[in-house]
């Protein structure tokens, strides 16, 4: 893939002025799918989740999900939309052939939820408010593997395997309205607006909300107005951006191709445009067409969708604090710095803190480990934290190293054991026997060994070098294998020298 | 012996439940029946033989074993080719299905299987139920028992023409425009389209969503009520379907059969639904049936609906705009045939265009184009949006007219039935041929075709429709088992029973599939 | 008369995914035209005022609880396939994503 002729991002927004749209696709983690009573999950084999109706046999017909459309109403109401009165679906037909029926059940003039609202925070305490123009249910299409070529990718593919265990999944649409006034902060606003929509749906717990899982997937609209002009550029629509970072360097991106082509007389193409993670770049796929001629007409295997407002206000009640405030006060509550709290949250660690320290640890010791020890073993084993240990068991944990019974470092090996499944940290304290040796009996005995081989560290203590106590110290504990907390063997020395003959 | 095929499905469930006959034996009469008839008749896409009698040895021996079983129980049925069934193919008549199993039964084929009734084969049909002739099967028409040289009807000529040449005393049908009444008609047996969502329309491949509804086929009212009467009920699976509780049928008909069932009944003649472009025949029938009706003590009442003028236009908007998105998963990919391009690169892109272009047929094409056509940017609202404002303009005078009416009458069909290839070239004609059916699947009410005589220029079968408001089923089997008995009394002998007698073949019909 | 064009008929079939022959498409224009030429009249009488009605029974909110009921096995959902790959469906190669 040729990287384009980029320019460079100052002289760019000098200018031109960026305008954005999001189009944000959430994976609702009902139990099942949208239209169809097979189980919304993966990984047990292909087309093990597959019917007549999501596998668009002859004859299937759809019948909704009560749940995915009361996820899809608290979403709405959580971005501060309206929820309509009266909602249809509608087919989006195209052929696709991870599209089981080749037309996508969707909606279009008449979406579950509309006219939204949502300010997001930037690094700069500036802060952004983004209009929603509409947040609608559709279902998923099935997933496609592309077989020969050489890249794996669609293109050069020798042929293409369908999976449609996904098919059929119930996916709520968040659409913005254009986003102006951006200007340097654009890439940023992409970046921090998509994850202020995992945040909310993470904390409805509507959406599992991993986007490396592609539960929340990004679509990012970009333009360019040269300055001065009241006319808008013609956009590109850059697809399927899986993570946080991506959106950022996408929007970047694409601002900085669009203006190198644009200052060179160049015209932007409307299309849509794939985006490379490994190399950072976007490429054109295919272009706006008539052949985008969607036939949309009210879907007449199903009828309307009109929740009563007496139903709406029942789901209003049950929206949890929204995240942004809830960010707020945890830092407050946890007396956090600010970039030991921005720590926190960009390693998806709320969650996880906030229950330890529900647990009975403190907030800088559940700190210090989720996003160090833990996080570090996570990186390792290439999974996420939270997902490693429960808040529970590491509270427990930090409980043992606060009463002294463990040492930092016994406490890691303690954490290894906990995550190996060996059992509670006390259960492994007592299986692996690692708990700081207590009784001072072998200390002095070790200590009075060391001294004894020191002669040269003896005396100097004795002449009231403190510091060359280090030495003994080192010794005591290897020859404790550890076992002994450093602070006491400390104290140990010191008294054993002043009375050591 | 008495011949078993003759009998109405009713009359076998005495003779089952007592025991005189088993279902072996009955459903064997009719598989040889058909093995008689059927190269002639071509209603069987395919016969289940085998399966057939191993259902009917299970009734038998449940029966043997004292269960207690439904009326229809052992009873023979032919089922309409649109139907799933997970152990016949499926192919509503197209080839692009061609030996298609489904993994799975319709939900009116279940609650047919679970009510003792014995599947004898699947019945032929116009292709994706695209026609009024059965000649748009992409395996060959089905011949008019009354006329071998004659359409049966269609889509459901199959169905009709099995009932009406004694193959099967019941058959499943579907009707999106008439296709179980005009066939009922053409071909002198009864057919019902039951209210929309009174009967599920899950496993029943779509042709039109919004007007689709499967329905009873039978030689007599009563015998669709006891069917009817098995396949209404809600059914969580289709999202249009009612959850009204159903009255029963089969009471509902035998209530006509009561003297002085007719007296006081309104009765709605549509005006536009009896004029200029209705065979003289048909014509005459119809008026000397009103008359009789009259002399029964009914009231005749002439009513008017201007917007059917309108209905055949938003049923050819509606129908194929739907349509086209329902048939967009003929794509080869998960089922039916796969069809490769003749040269040029192997691309999903063209190997599904090819599959499309080989395996549907000119009538389907046509539709899904002129479907396409509607539905597209910039015409959606001149065609489409307006068809649906026409669709209430519809409803609004069936509504004006059961203000004053009880039942609305007009022949089943303009015209007895034609010969093949009258109309195979002028698909306008061919669509103006639904104009009396049509109106009630656009407004979701039901109708009824039953037999009023034979037209006396042809001499051929010529059907009366009576429609009901919606959910008002019942009422269309206590009026229409009332005029059967009228009919009946009047003429001394069934109609069916003039129907010429079909001289047996060597030939048999193959139990392998299409034939 | 209508304005249906072969051009346009050949776009319909494209967006219909049916490789129409150049005689399939002559003749289709000329039928369509007269077929379109007659449904028309729908417009005649759809004013503003009239709402459009796309179900016949007017129901709302139907929904089914989010209760898993047994799949298809992977067998009975690819007995359909003229083309498989182990579990998957196998498809040609595809020209370019949706």
């Amino acid at each position: 893939m040729k990287k384009a002729e980029l320019m460079d991002y100052d002289k760019a927004l000098e200018l031109f002025e960026p305008v954005l749209g999001f189009e944000v696709h959430v994976e609702l983690n009902t139990k099942t799918k949208m239209f169809c009573g097979c189980a919304n999950e993966f990984g047990q084999g292909a087309n093990t989740n597959t019917c007549p109706t999501c596998l668009g046999l002859p004859g299937g017909l759809p019948q909704v999900n009560a749940k995915a459309i009361e996820s899809s109403i608290r979403l709405g109401l959580a971005l501060g939309c309206e929820i309509a009165e009266y909602s249809r679906f509608a087919r989006k037909n195209y052929f696709y052939p991870d599209t089981a029926k080749n037309f996508q059940t969707s909606q279009y003039d008449e979406p579950i939820a509309f006219n939204g609202q949502l300010t997001i925070e930037l690094e700069s305490g500036r802060q952004v408010t983004i209009d929603i123009e509409r947040a609608h249910m559709e279902d998923d299409a099935g997933k496609l593997t592309h077989v020969g070529g050489a890249t794996g990718r669609i293109q050069g593919a020798d042929y293409s395997l369908v999976d449609y265990n996904r098919g059929g999944v119930p996916l709520v649409e968040i659409v913005t309205q254009m986003i102006e006034g951006g200007e340097a902060d654009s890439p940023e606003i992409g970046r921090t607006y998509v994850a202020a929509i995992r945040e909310i749906v993470k904390a409805l717990g509507v959406s599992n909300a991993r986007m490396e899982e592609g539960n929340v997937r990004c679509d990012a609209n970009v333009s360019l107005r040269p300055r001065g002009s009241g006319k808008l550029g013609t956009r590109t629509e850059t697809k399927n951006v899986n993570s946080l970072r991506s959106v950022e360097r996408a929007v970047r991106y694409e601002i900085q191709r669009q203006a190198a082509l644009l200052a060179a007389g160049g015209t932007i193409t409307q299309e849509t445009r794939h985006w490379h993670e490994d190399t950072g770049i976007t490429s054109a796929g295919r272009p706006k067409s008539d052949a985008d001629d969607y036939r949309y007409f009210p879907e007449p295997d199903l009828v309307p969708v009109a929740p009563s407002r007496a139903w709406v206000e029942e789901l209003r009640a049950t929206l949890p604090e929204p995240p942004a405030a809830r960010r707020k006060r945890l830092q407050a509550d946890w007396g956090f710095a600010n970039l030991e709290f921005q720590d926190v949250v960009n390693s998806d660690l709320l969650d996880a803190v906030e229950a330890t320290v529900a647990a009975g640890a403190s907030a800088q010791s559940s700190r210090k480990w989720w996003t160090g020890e833990v996080a570090r073993l996570a990186n390792v084993a290439g999974v996420s934290a939270d997902s490693l240990v429960e808040p529970v068991q590491l509270a427990a944990l930090i409980e043992l190293v606060t009463a002294g019974t463990l040492t930092d470092r016994l406490a890691r090996q303690v954490l290894e054991g906990v995550i190996a499944g060996e059992g509670t940290p006390l259960e492994v304290v007592e299986i692996r026997g690692l708990a700081v040796v207590s009784d001072d009996g072998p200390l002095i005995e070790a200590i009075d060994l060391a001294l004894a081989s020191q002669p040269d560290v003896l005396a100097k203590i004795r002449d009231g070098k403190v510091q060359a106590a280090g030495a003994v110290i080192g010794a005591v504990m290897k020859a404790m294998r550890g076992q002994a907390d450093a602070a006491r063997v400390r104290e140990l020395v010191l008294e054993r020298a002043g009375t050591a003959e | 012996m008495t011949d078993l095929t003759r009998l109405s499905a009713a009359d076998l469930s005495i003779l089952l439940t007592s025991g005189a006959v088993s279902s072996v034996e009955a459903t064997q009469a009719h598989l040889d029946h058909i093995a008689a008839v059927d190269t002639d008749v071509h209603a069987f896409l395919h016969v289940a033989g085998a399966n057939a009698l191993a259902a009917a040895a299970v009734v038998d021996a449940q029966r043997a074993a004292g269960a207690v079983l439904g009326p229809l129980a052992g009873v023979p049925i032919a089922i309409k080719d649109v139907l799933a069934t997970r152990d016949m193919p499926s192919t509503a008549g197209s080839k692009i299905l061609e030996g298609w199993i489904p993994p799975y039964d319709a939900t009116v084929v279940r609650l047919v299987r679970e009510a003792g009734l014995i599947p004898l084969g699947k019945t032929n049909m116009d292709e994706f139920a695209m026609g009024s002739s059965t000649e748009f099967s992409a395996y060959g028409p089905t011949h008019n028992p009354w006329d071998l040289d004659r359409i049966p009807g269609g889509s459901g000529g199959g169905s009709a023409a099995a009932v009406s040449a004694f193959e099967a005393p019941l058959a499943l049908g579907s009707d999106t425009g008439g296709s179980i009444r005009q066939p009922a008609a053409v071909t002198g047996s009864v057919g019902v389209k039951p209210t929309y969502g009174g009967v599920s329309r899950y496993g029943a491949i779509a042709l039109a969503s919004s007007l689709d509804q499967v329905g009873p086929v039978s030689r007599t009212v009563y015998d669709a009520a006891l069917l009817h009467d098995v396949l209404s009920g809600h059914d969580p699976l289709d999202s249009t379907s009612l959850t009204d509780r159903w009255p029963s049928m089969a009471a509902a008909a035998i209530a006509g059969r009561v003297d002085g069932a007719l007296t006081g009944v309104r009765i709605g003649v549509v005006k536009e639904l009896s004029g200029p472009g209705f065979q003289p025949g048909v014509l005459q029938r119809f008026n000397e049936t009103l008359a009789m009706l009259v002399a029964a003590g009914a009231e005749i009442e002439e009513v008017s609906a201007p917007s059917f003028e309108y209905a055949v236009a938003a049923y050819y908007l509606i129908l194929p705009a739907e349509a086209s998105s329902n048939l967009a998963r003929f794509d080869s990919v998960r089922f039916g045939i796969r069809v490769d391009p003749a040269e040029g690169p192997l691309t999903s892109e063209r190997v599904m265009a090819a599959t499309r272009d080989a395996g549907f047929g000119p009538e389907v094409k046509r539709r899904i184009i002129l479907g396409t056509y509607a539905l597209s940017a910039g015409y959606y609202d001149a065609y489409y949006g307006s068809a649906q404002k026409v669709r209430t303009l519809i409803q609004r005078d069936f509504d004006a007219a059961f203000e004053k009416v009880d039942v609305l009458l007009s022949p089943s069909a303009p015209t007895t039935a034609f010969k093949f290839g009258e109309k195979m070239d002028d698909p306008m004609a061919m669509y103006l041929n639904d104009v009396t059916t049509i109106p009630a699947n656009l407004a979701g009410i039901p109708g009824m075709s039953l037999p009023m005589g034979l037209a006396p220029e042809d001499g051929l079968p010529v059907g009366l429709q009576v429609m009901a408001p919606a959910k008002q089923d019942a009422r269309l089997y206590t009026f229409g088992a009332a005029v059967e008995q009228l009919l009946e009394a009047h003429w001394g002998h069934t109609l069916l029973s003039l129907a010429p007698k079909l001289a047996p073949t060597q030939m048999f019909a193959s139990e392998g599939g299409a034939v | 008369m209508s304005e249906i064009t072969a051009e346009q008929v050949a776009h319909l079939a494209n967006l219909a995914r049916i490789d129409l022959s150049p005689e399939e498409i002559t003749r289709l224009t000329a039928e369509l035209g007269q077929i379109v030429d007659s449904v028309a009249k729908v417009a005649e009488v759809a004013t503003p005022e009239v709402p459009a009605t796309s179900h016949p029974m007017p129901l709302t909110n139907v929904f089914r609880a989010d209760v898993v009921v047994p799949s298809l096995s992977v067998e009975e959902a690819l007995s359909g396939s003229t083309d498989r790959d182990g579990d998957k469906f196998r498809v040609p190669a595809i020209l370019d994503e949706e």
